[in-house]
């Protein structure tokens, strides 16, 4: 219990840091920062409590509105991802698997795939929908959501490969 | 009774779900108005730490360029200096030597040096965080230039750090006109190019051409007239035939700023309540 405490604190300070230092000041062709941070939610234990887990994924989320000075939208982004999170996980390795008992580093490339990129691209719709806040730049909104997530679903799999296979 | 306890146990974690999403909506609307964001900004030691000591690192891959912009800076307030009746016309030089309102003009805009620690402009709404705050005399609502522009307004500042809304920023709006006339409009940005921003509202009979220069028309209590913000680099008239709007590229390069200046006007308070006494008649 107490490793995995230790464990996650690890991963969140060291991914916001990454974020911040790094991801943030990407500008990708003018406008793409890839947000690879929310890789601490995704693989946040999938035991756990599921009041918690809401909670630090609100406050995840507000330490990024903090540094971004975006009020509370990487907040709302990050609590639909984690309200959702058991729903995609059922979705993406069946039914039958009783999700308690799921480790992400046993499961195959495809299926993580498939959970990794649904949950990005509704955490970015939301971020990036209520960053623009406009219903008339809808196309806008897409393209950027579709644009960042292949950044972000890349790297997301790129940190998972190479820190799960470490533990093996 | 029962059943409603039943309900709020069986749906505990969809309820809360709810809350959290209410707070952060709550945020989010506030930070699109102006001046409302009050609890989650970078002007707080924690973030406003972290920031200033990354770009203590990036300042010494920067140290190049900033002696350059300081080089230009220099030369041309020596030309300035050189030749004064080339630049300001006679009449100018003979009221600042003799009236005393002349005077309190020139007091009227004093500027301090800040830091920029923390730059976004890809973003719908970005803004910038300054190492400087209150105990440097930065408040809200001063003006912010560099040595080439216009850059934004000062949001909110604490101790030691301050946000400054970015001309980036699809709330900020200034007064904006023309070098060579008097025909001025209204600066605001459309969220999409950070190196182009729009100008509305600029009458039908002012001579726009490509290429014109646009500066602050000083008719707020921020900036004072004159501080270039770009030059047009497309204009179009809107539907109804009345008003130009004009796209203007930006002088100051927003993707790279290093030392910045804010502008203090003395007079800010007197103006506004004069200005405030005239709206409530």
């Amino acid at each position: 219990m107490k490793n995995s405490v230790f464990k996650n604190s690890v991963r969140f300070f060291a991914l916001l840091i990454a974020q911040v230092y790094l991801f943030n000041n990407v500008n990708l062709f003018g406008y793409i920062n890839p947000y690879p941070y929310v890789l601490f939610l995704l693989i946040f234990p999938f035991t756990a409590n599921r009041a918690l887990y809401l909670c630090i994924a609100f406050l995840t989320g507000l330490t990024m509105d903090m540094f971004g000075n975006s009020g509370g939208i990487h907040a709302a982004a990050c609590l639909f991802l984690a309200y959702l999170r058991p729903i995609i996980l059922q979705f993406a390795f069946g039914v039958s698997y009783e999700y308690n008992a799921i480790k992400l580093s046993k499961v195959g490339f495809y299926e993580r795939f498939i959970f990794i990129s649904i949950l990005v691209l509704i955490h970015h719709f939301v971020l990036f929908a209520l960053e623009v806040f406009n219903i008339s730049n809808i196309l806008y909104t897409l393209n950027k959501t579709l644009v960042t997530s292949i950044f972000t679903i890349v790297l997301c799999l790129t940190f998972n490969i190479l820190f799960s296979s470490r533990n093996q | 009774m029962q059943q409603i306890i039943n309900f709020l146990i069986r749906n505990k974690h969809f309820l809360l779900f709810a809350f959290l999403l209410s707070i952060s909506l709550v945020f989010t609307v506030q930070s699109h108005s102006y001046h409302r964001s009050k609890f989650v900004n970078s002007a707080n030691w924690f973030t406003g730490g972290i920031y200033g000591s990354v770009s203590s690192i990036q300042d010494y891959f920067k140290l190049k360029t900033y002696n350059r912009q300081l080089l230009e800076e220099n030369a041309r307030l020596r030309e300035r200096l050189k030749s004064p009746n080339e630049n300001n016309d006679d009449l100018t030089q003979l009221t600042i030597e003799n009236s005393p309102i002349a005077i309190d003009s020139l007091r009227q805009f004093s500027y301090i040096p800040a830091k920029v620690i923390n730059n976004n402009y890809s973003k719908t709404d970005n803004f910038i965080t300054l190492l400087g705050g209150t105990q440097e005399q930065i408040k809200k609502d001063q003006g912010v230039i560099t040595s080439q522009g216009i850059v934004g307004i000062i949001d909110k500042s604490s101790d030691h750090y301050s946000t400054v809304l970015s001309i980036l920023n699809s709330n900020f709006t200034t007064n904006a006109k023309l070098k060579f006339s008097e025909h001025f409009g209204t600066l605001q940005w459309d969220g999409k190019d950070p190196n182009i921003v729009q100008i509305v509202d600029m009458q039908q009979q002012a001579p726009v051409k490509v290429g014109d220069t646009v500066e602050t028309s000083g008719k707020s209590a921020i900036f004072p007239k004159g501080i270039p913000i770009g030059t047009v680099s497309s204009f179009e008239l809107d539907p109804s035939k009345n008003f130009y709007t004009l796209s203007v590229k930006l002088i100051n390069d927003m993707t790279d700023l290093g030392h910045v200046y804010i502008i203090n006007n003395a007079f800010r308070d007197e103006i506004l309540s004069l200005e405030n006494e005239n709206g409530e008649e």
